[in-house]
C-alpha cells in the first residue's frame, strides 16, 4: 500500500544544527499519525520541508506514491496537502469570509482563468460558509479577521485550509494555547474530516489528545525517527520515555 | 448562512447607493471645472492635480494592495515622458499626433517594469523600498548622461497652436480621463480575486503561498499594470510641461508624493489616493504659484508627511468611514431597545439561529458567542 504522505530520509541542516537527520515518517492513507518529540527535535522543520517553506539538503518527499521534494508551497496545496501553522497565521485584515475565499482561488477552472472575476462565486461562498458552519465560526463571516480570538483564529485556518478538499491536512500543534472545549471540538473536528476520508499527520504536545486520537506516532528526536507504532506501543516503549515522555508527564503535572 | 448574507447585503445597500450618487457628482463636477473656472493659473493646477490623481490610483494598485511600498514610481514617470519626447523629436511629429505615443509610452514603462519587478521583487518589504529607490537613481543618472536623452539639456515638446484660452483644456479631460479609468481600475481590482490575492499576500505572504497563492506572478503583474499606468501619465506631462528634463522627469518628490497621496487618504483604499491627490498636489501647486519662497511647499509636505505618519496612519477615508459606522452603530443601537422580549437573554442580538446546524449541535460554537460582536449586547443593561 502506497503511503499517503511519505517524508525518507529527510536530511537537513541549518548552518552546524542538523535539524532532520535521515527522518523518514510515513502516513498511512485515512489514518491519523501523530509526529511528537522534545522541542527541536525537527517536527516543524519537516512540516516546512514537506510543504515547500524549506527546501530539504537530500531525502525525498511523495504525496500518494509521487515525487514533491522540494515543491513550492502554492504547488503542494494544489497538489492536495493543506497545513496550519503552530502560531496560527490568517490574514488580519480581510474579512473572515475574504480569508476563505484567497484558498478558493485555483478552484473551478473557467473562472479561474479571468482574474478580475470578483472575488468569490456564490457556489464559492456557500462552500466556504458551509466550512465556517463546520468549525462554528459562521457568525463572523463578515468580521474582519483580526477581531477574532486566538481560538477562533485557529478554527479559521483549519477552515481556509479545507477549502481546497486536500488529501492530507498537516497540522502544527492544534491545541497549543486553546481551552479545553475548545480541544474537544477541535478534536471532533478532526474526527469527523478523518471518517470522511481526509488524512491527518499532528505536530502535537498535549499527550492525551494525540494518544486518545492518533492511529499511528511516529517519534522525532534529533532528526532522526526513535519509534513508530501505535499510541499503546509508543506510550510503553524506553526509547521513547526517555527522549520525550517522562519530560513531558512531568511538565503536565506540574502545569 | 443567509442571514449574515442578507444582513450584510441590507446595511450595504444604502450606503452603496451613498456612495455612487457620491461618485457621480464628483465626476459631473470635475467635467464641468475648465467650463466654470477658466483662468489659466487655476487650469494648470487643475491638470497637475488630475494627472497625480491618477498616479497615485495606479501606485495605490500595486503598493497599496500589496503592501509593498515603491519608491521608486518615478522610473516609469520619467520613462514614459522620455519614450514621448524621444519618439516625437527622431519621428519628427507635431501638434495632435503626439498624444497617439501615449499608449507608447506605456508599453515602454511596461517593459522596463518587468526586469524592474523581476528584480525589486526578490526581496521583501523594506528592503524592497531601498531597492526601488536605487533603481530610480540609475535611471535618473541615465537620463543626465545618455547621449539620446540630450543629457542635462533636456527634450523640447513639439510646439501645439492651439488657443491660448482653452490651451489647457484637451490635457485636463485627457488626464481626468486616465485618472478615472484607473481609479475604476483600482476598484475592479480591489474587488476580484487578483486584488483578493494581492491583499492576501500583503498580510501574509507565505500563508498566501501556502493557500495555493502564485505570489511572484501576482506582485509582478500589479507592478507592471501600476509601471504603464504610471508612464502614460509621465507622457502626457512630458507633453503638457513641454520639455523633459532628467531631474523633473525622474523626480524623487515624484516619488514620495505619489506615496504621500496615499498614505494621507487611506492606503489600499480605492477612494484614499483620489482624495489624497486631490488635497496635496492642488494645495502644493497652488503655494508654489502664489508663494515666493520655492521650498515652503517642500517643507510643508515634509511636516504633512509626519502629521499623517503619526496622527492618521491609517488615512482620512478608513478612520472617518470608521468614525462614521460606530457613530450609526450607535445611532441604530439606541431605537432597538424592544427586541420583543422574545430572547430571554439578549446575547445574539437579532437573529440567534433557530436550529443549530444537524450534526454538530451542542458544541459547535465554544468560543463562537462572547460577544466579540459589538455594541447592543453589554452596553443594553448596565
Amino acid at each position: 500500500m502506497t503511503a499517503a504522505l511519505l517524508a525518507e530520509q529527510v536530511r537537513r541542516a541549518f548552518g552546524g544544527v542538523q535539524a532532520l537527520d535521515g527522518a523518514t515518517v510515513a502516513v498511512a492513507p485515512g489514518s491519523i499519525t501523530g509526529l511528537i518529540g522534545p522541542n527541536g527535535s525537527g517536527k516543524t522543520t519537516l512540516f516546512n520541508v514537506i510543504t515547500g517553506y524549506e527546501r530539504l539538503d537530500s531525502g525525498h518527499v511523495y504525496l500518494d506514491g509521487r515525487k514533491i521534494t522540494n515543491a513550492p508551497p502554492q504547488r503542494v496545496f494544489a497538489l492536495g496537502i493543506g497545513r496550519t501553522f503552530q502560531l496560527t497565521r490568517i490574514f488580519p485584515r480581510l474579512t473572515v469570509m475574504e480569508n476563505m475565499l484567497v484558498a478558493t482561488q485555483h478552484r473551478g477552472g473557467r473562472r479561474a482563468r479571468n482574474p478580475l472575476a470578483r472575488a468569490g462565486g456564490a457556489a464559492d461562498r456557500r462552500r466556504a460558509m458551509d466550512l465556517l458552519e463546520f468549525v462554528g465560526i459562521e457568525d463572523h463571516a463578515a468580521a474582519q479577521a483580526d477581531t477574532l480570538s486566538y481560538g477562533q483564529r485557529k478554527l479559521l485556518e483549519l477552515a481556509y485550509v479545507l477549502v481546497a478538499d486536500p488529501a492530507v491536512v498537516l497540522l502544527d500543534e492544534p491545541t497549543g494555547g486553546v481551552n479545553p472545549s475548545l480541544i474537544h471540538h477541535i478534536e471532533a473536528r478532526i474526527r469527523a474530516l478523518n471518517a470522511a476520508g481526509t488524512t491527518f499527520l499532528i505536530v502535537e504536545h498535549n499527550m492525551d489528545f494525540v494518544m486518545g486520537l492518533c492511529d499511528q506516532i511516529a517519534v522525532l528526536d534529533y532528526g532522526t525517527v526513535v519509534a513508530t507504532g501505535p499510541p499503546a506501543v509508543i506510550r510503553a516503549d524506553p526509547r521513547v520515555l526517555d527522549a520525550y515522555l517522562g519530560i513531558t508527564e512531568d511538565d503536565d503535572d506540574g502545569g | 448562512m443567509t442571514p449574515a448574507l442578507s444582513r450584510r447585503g441590507a446595511t450595504v445597500g444604502p450606503a452603496a447607493a451613498w456612495r455612487v450618487s457620491g461618485v457621480l457628482v464628483a465626476a459631473a463636477a470635475l467635467a464641468v471645472f475648465p467650463l466654470w473656472f477658466t483662468n489659466g493659473l487655476v487650469t494648470t493646477i487643475a491638470v497637475d492635480t488630475m494627472i497625480f490623481v491618477g498616479a497615485a490610483s495606479a501606485w495605490n494598485i500595486f503598493s497599496g494592495y500589496s503592501g509593498y511600498i515603491s519608491l521608486g514610481h518615478a522610473v516609469f514617470f520619467g520613462t514614459g515622458a522620455y519614450t514621448v519626447a524621444i519618439a516625437a523629436r527622431d519621428w519628427q511629429l507635431t501638434g495632435d499626433a503626439v498624444f497617439w505615443l501615449l499608449p507608447l509610452a506605456g508599453a515602454v514603462a511596461a517593459a522596463i517594469a518587468v526586469p524592474f519587478g523581476l528584480l525589486a521583487l526578490r526581496v521583501r518589504r523594506h528592503t524592497f523600498v531601498v531597492v526601488t529607490i536605487a533603481v530610480f537613481f540609475i535611471f535618473q543618472l541615465m537620463a543626465y548622461n545618455f547621449s539620446f536623452t540630450a543629457g542635462s539639456t533636456g527634450i523640447i515638446a513639439p510646439v501645439l497652436n492651439w488657443q491660448p484660452a482653452t490651451y489647457n483644456n484637451p490635457f485636463y479631460y485627457l488626464a481626468l480621463a486616465i485618472a478615472a479609468a484607473t481609479t475604476a481600475l483600482s476598484w475592479l481590482i480591489r474587488g476580484s480575486r487578483f486584488g483578493l490575492q494581492l491583499r492576501a499576500v500583503r498580510d501574509d505572504e507565505d500563508r498566501a503561498a501556502g493557500l495555493g497563492v502564485r505570489t511572484r506572478r501576482v506582485k509582478l503583474s500589479a507592478f507592471v499594470i501600476s509601471g504603464l499606468i504610471t508612464g502614460v501619465l509621465g507622457g502626457l506631462w512630458f507633453y503638457f510641461i513641454g520639455e523633459a528634463l532628467p531631474q523633473f522627469a525622474f523626480d524623487p518628490l515624484f516619488d514620495i508624493s505619489v506615496a504621500l497621496m496615499a498614505f494621507l487618504g487611506g492606503i489600499g483604499t480605492v477612494a484614499g489616493p483620489v482624495l489624497g491627490a486631490l488635497i496635496i498636489e492642488s494645495a502644493q501647486q497652488y503655494l508654489t504659484t502664489t508663494v515666493t519662497n520655492d521650498y515652503l511647499s517642500e517643507i510643508l509636505l515634509g511636516a504633512l508627511f509626519l502629521a499623517v505618519i503619526l496622527l492618521l496612519p491609517r488615512g482620512v477615508i478608513p478612520t472617518a468611514a470608521e468614525k462614521l459606522g460606530s457613530w450609526q452603530a450607535r445611532r441604530r443601537a439606541a431605537p432597538r431597545e424592544v427586541p420583543a422580549g422574545a430572547q430571554p437573554d439578549g446575547a445574539g442580538g437579532t437573529e440567534a439561529s433557530p436550529a443549530p446546524a444537524p450534526g454538530s449541535a451542542p458544541e459547535s460554537a465554544p468560543s463562537g458567542p462572547p460577544a466579540p460582536a459589538g455594541p447592543p449586547g453589554p452596553e443594553r443593561r448596565p
